[in-house]
C-alpha cells in the first residue's frame, strides 16, 4: 500500500510534533524535582513540580503511532498503554486538554483526575491504561460494538511486548480470532519491559509468531521507519474493516528517554540511547520526502513552525489553566 | 394504576431472565454474554430462554477467558451499547478483577465524567450446599468497597426483577449478585420465601431504599439476599418468644440506606447484622460502623451484634459448612442474647 502524499506528510508532521510534545514534557517534569530544591538527601523528588508523578515518554517511537493512525478515521478506536501521548497526537486528542491534564489542571480531559497515564478523550475514541496489557480485551469491546452497529469502524491496541506475556493479551487474539473481530493489535517492541530485556522475558524472538496460535496474520515490522508500519498496518486495518477479523503487527522500535523521567538507566549499555538516535526515523522521513519533491527547506521550516506554536499552545493553555476545586476530588465516581 | 395487571409466583432465576429479556426487546443496545449463557441458559438459570427468543448474536457464549470478556465488555460499554456480562461464581472473580476494579470502576472518573460505561455484572454468590471454599462464597463487600460500581443483591424474585431492570438502564456499572440458594432452581434446596407473586409488566425498583420485610419494636436484623429469607423465618420463632423483631433488607449495598438502617435502630435501639460474607473487614463492620457514628442521636439497649462467617474459608462437609455460615437457630439465639442486656 502506497502513501498519498498527504498521508507521508501528515506522518511527517506528527512526528515532529510527537518528538516535540515529549522534549517539552520532559523539560518541564523535571521542574522543581532535582537537588538542592528538594527534601535535604533526596536525588529526586517525584511529587514535585508542575508535572507531578510518573512520566513516560514515547521520544524514537513515533513511526508506530503515525504508521497506524495514517489509515483511521475519527470513528475508529483507539487504546493506549501507560506510555500514550505519541498514540494520542498520532489520535488527534485535543492537545491543550490533554496537556492541562497531565498538569492536573480542572480544564483536563479528566479534569485532573487522570494524569498522563489515563487520557479519554471520546470524541476521538481514544482511552489508555496504566495497566499493562489491560487494554487489549477492551479494543475487542469495541470492534465488537461496531460489528453489533454495523459500522466499518476499526478498534486498535497499542502496547508494549512486555504486555504480550500478560493473560490479557492471549484471552483478546482469542477472543477477536473466535469472533473475527474488527480490530488489529499492535506490539511496540522497545527491547525492554521497564528494565527487563525481551530476551529475559519471552520465549520467542518475535511476538508475531504468536499470531498463529490464534488462526490470524501476524506481521514483524523489523524496522523503526514509519513506511514500513504504514504499510504492514494499512493491511491490517483494510482486512479489519472488510470483516475479515483481527491481524498482530509487533514493531521493532527504540525508547531514546528512560522507562520513565528519572529512570537510572542502569540496565541498558552505556550511551545506548545516544546511538538509537543514530537512526532517528523523523529525519529517515524527512529525507525520503525531500526525495520525492514532497519537502524543501523552506516547507520545512514553516511545518516545523507550525508544529512548535501548537505544542507551545498547549503548554501554555495546560500551564496557565486553573487547578480543580480540592472538594471536586468527590465528583464524577458514578454518572448521574 | 392497572388493575389487570398480571402476576404469577416466580422463582429468582425467572424473575432475572424476564427482566433481562424484557429490556433486551426494550432497547436494541443490550446484550448477553458470558460462560454457558446460551443453550445451557446461565448454570444458575439466570439466562433461561433468552437466546431462543434473541440468538446468538445478543446472547453470546464465551470462551472461559473472564478478563477477555470483561474488557470486552467495558469496550462496547464504552461505544454506547449496554452489555450484560455473567461471570457464573463471585468465587472467580480473581482472573479478571483487574479489569473490574481498575477500569470498569474507575474509567468514568478517571474521565473527569466524560465517559460512561452502562454495564451490568451478574454472578452468583453464597454457599449452604457443600461446594466448599471456592464456590460458596459472597464476597459483595469486595465490590462494594471499591468506588464506581453500584452493588445489588436482591433476595427475592419480584425486587430482582425491579432491581434488575433498573441495573440495566443504570448508566454506571452494576454488579447483580443472586444468591444461588434462593434461584428457585430445581436441582438445590431453596428459602421458598424467595419464590413470590412478580408483576408480568416492567417495573423497576429504586437503588438505595432498602425494605422493611417485617416491622418490628424490639430488635433490628439488618441483611441482604439469603440471610433476609432465613431472619424472617428467625423473626417468626422470636415472635413466639414475645420477641418483636424488624428484618431490614438492604438490597443494594451502593448505594446503601443508611437513614433506613439509622431509622430502624432508632425505633428499637437493638442492632443485629446477619451477613453471610466473612466477619472482619466487611459489611457487618460497616453497617456497626454507621451506627456508632450516630450514637449522639442514637441510643442503645444492648451492644451491637454481628453475625457473620468467622473468618473461616467455607469448609466442605455438610456440619462444618452449616456451622461456618450462620443459620436461622443462631439469628435466633443472638437475638435473644441481645435481649437480655440492659444498657441504661
Amino acid at each position: 500500500m502506497e502513501a498519498t502524499s498527504e498521508q507521508l506528510l501528515w506522518m511527517y508532521e506528527k512526528m515532529i510534533e510527537i518528538r516535540e510534545y515529549e522534549e517539552t514534557m520532559a523539560r518541564v517534569y523535571l521542574e522543581a524535582k532535582l537537588p538542592p530544591k528538594i527534601q535535604k538527601g533526596l536525588a529526586f523528588d517525584i511529587g514535585a513540580g508542575p508535572v507531578p508523578g510518573e512520566m513516560h515518554l514515547a521520544a524514537g517511537q513515533e513511526p508506530v503511532a503515525v504508521g497506524v493512525c495514517a489509515h483511521l478515521r475519527r470513528d475508529d478506536t483507539v487504546v493506549g498503554a501507560h506510555r500514550p501521548h505519541h498514540f494520542a497526537i498520532a489520535k488527534d486528542v485535543g492537545l491543550n486538554a490533554m496537556t492541562a491534564e497531565m498538569f492536573g489542571k480542572a480544564t483536563g480531559l479528566g479534569r485532573g483526575k487522570g494524569g498522563h497515564m489515563h487520557l479519554f478523550d471520546p470524541a476521538v475514541k481514544f482511552s489508555c491504561s496504566g495497566i499493562v496489557g489491560a487494554g487489549a480485551p477492551q479494543a475487542c469491546g469495541a470492534a465488537l460494538a461496531a460489528k453489533k452497529l454495523g459500522t466499518d469502524a476499526v478498534a486498535i491496541a497499542f502496547f508494549g511486548e512486555g504486555a504480550a506475556n500478560q493473560g490479557a493479551f492471549h484471552e483478546a487474539l482469542n477472543l477477536a480470532a473466535l469472533w473475527k473481530l474488527p480490530v488489529v493489535f499492535v506490539v511496540e517492541d522497545n527491547k525492554y519491559g521497564i528494565s527487563v530485556e525481551k530476551s529475559a522475558s519471552t520465549a520467542i524472538a518475535s511476538n508475531a509468531d504468536r499470531a498463529v496460535a490464534y488462526g490470524m496474520p501476524g506481521v514483524l515490522v523489523e524496522r523503526n521507519d514509519a513506511l514500513a508500519v504504514f504499510e504492514a498496518a494499512g493491511e491490517a486495518v483494510a482486512r479489519a474493516r472488510r470483516g475479515q477479523g483481527p491481524t498482530l503487527i509487533e514493531v521493532k522500535t527504540d525508547r531514546y528517554f528512560g522507562h520513565f523521567q528519572g529512570d537510572p538507566e542502569t540496565y541498558r549499555p552505556k550511551g545506548e540511547a545516544k546511538e538509537l538516535r543514530q537512526h532517528d526515523p523523523i529525519p529517515a522521513l524527512g529525507a525520503t520526502l525531500r526525495a520525492c519533491g514532497l519537502l524543501d527547506d523552506m516547507a520545512d521550516a514553516a511545518l516545523r513552525e507550525r508544529v512548535s506554536a501548537r505544542v507551545q499552545a498547549a503548554y501554555d493553555f495546560g500551564r496557565n489553566s486553573p487547578y480543580p476545586e480540592p472538594q471536586d476530588a468527590l465528583l464524577h465516581v458514578f454518572a448521574e | 394504576m392497572s388493575t389487570t395487571t398480571t402476576t404469577r409466583r416466580l422463582t429468582m432465576a425467572q424473575a432475572i431472565s424476564e427482566a433481562t429479556a424484557q429490556e433486551m426487546a426494550r432497547d436494541a443496545r443490550v446484550f448477553v454474554m458470558g460462560e454457558d449463557v446460551g443453550k445451557y441458559g446461565g448454570i444458575f438459570s439466570a439466562t433461561t430462554g433468552l437466546l431462543e427468543q434473541f440468538g446468538p448474536e445478543r446472547v453470546m457464549d464465551t470462551p472461559i477467558s473472564e478478563t477477555g470478556f470483561m474488557g470486552a465488555a467495558l469496550g462496547a460499554a464504552a461505544e454506547g451499547m449496554r452489555p450484560i456480562s455473567e461471570l457464573m461464581f463471585v468465587d472467580f472473580f480473581g482472573v479478571c478483577f483487574d479489569q473490574i476494579y481498575n477500569h470498569i470502576a474507575k474509567n468514568h472518573y478517571m474521565s473527569g465524567g466524560a465517559c460512561k460505561y452502562p454495564l451490568v455484572i451478574t454472578t452468583g454468590i453464597g454457599g449452604g450446599y457443600n461446594d466448599a471454599a471456592q464456590h460458596s462464597q459472597c464476597l459483595y463487600s469486595i465490590f462494594a468497597h471499591v468506588p464506581g460500581l453500584k452493588v445489588v443483591v436482591p433476595s427475592n424474585a419480584y425486587d430482582a426483577k425491579g432491581l434488575m431492570t433498573s441495573a440495566i438502564r443504570d448508566d454506571n456499572p452494576v454488579v447483580f449478585l443472586y444468591h444461588k440458594g434462593i434461584m428457585g432452581l430445581s436441582w438445590m434446596s431453596y428459602f421458598e420465601g424467595s419464590t413470590n407473586e412478580v408483576p408480568e409488566a416492567q417495573y423497576t425498583i429504586p437503588f438505595g431504599q432498602a425494605r422493611v420485610v417485617r416491622e418490628g419494636r424490639d430488635l433490628t436484623i439488618v441483611t441482604l439476599s439469603q440471610m433476609v429469607q432465613k431472619s424472617v423465618l428467625a423473626a417468626d420463632q422470636l415472635a413466639a418468644e414475645g420477641i418483636s423483631a424488624e428484618v431490614i433488607d438492604l438490597r443494594t449495598l451502593v448505594p446503601l440506606d443508611r437513614a433506613a438502617v439509622l431509622a430502624s435502630v432508632a425505633k428499637t435501639g437493638r442492632l443485629l447484622v446477619a451477613d453471610e460474607d466473612y466477619l472482619s473487614y466487611g459489611l457487618s463492620g460497616e453497617i456497626a460502623a454507621l451506627v456508632a457514628e450516630n450514637l449522639d442521636t442514637l441510643r442503645l439497649k444492648a451492644p451491637v451484634r454481628r453475625l457473620a462467617v468467622p473468618d473461616v474459608p467455607i469448609p466442605f462437609s455438610r456440619p462444618l459448612e452449616q456451622f461456618a455460615i450462620p443459620q436461622v437457630d443462631n439469628i435466633v439465639a443472638s437475638a435473644r442474647g441481645l435481649m437480655s442486656f440492659k444498657l441504661d
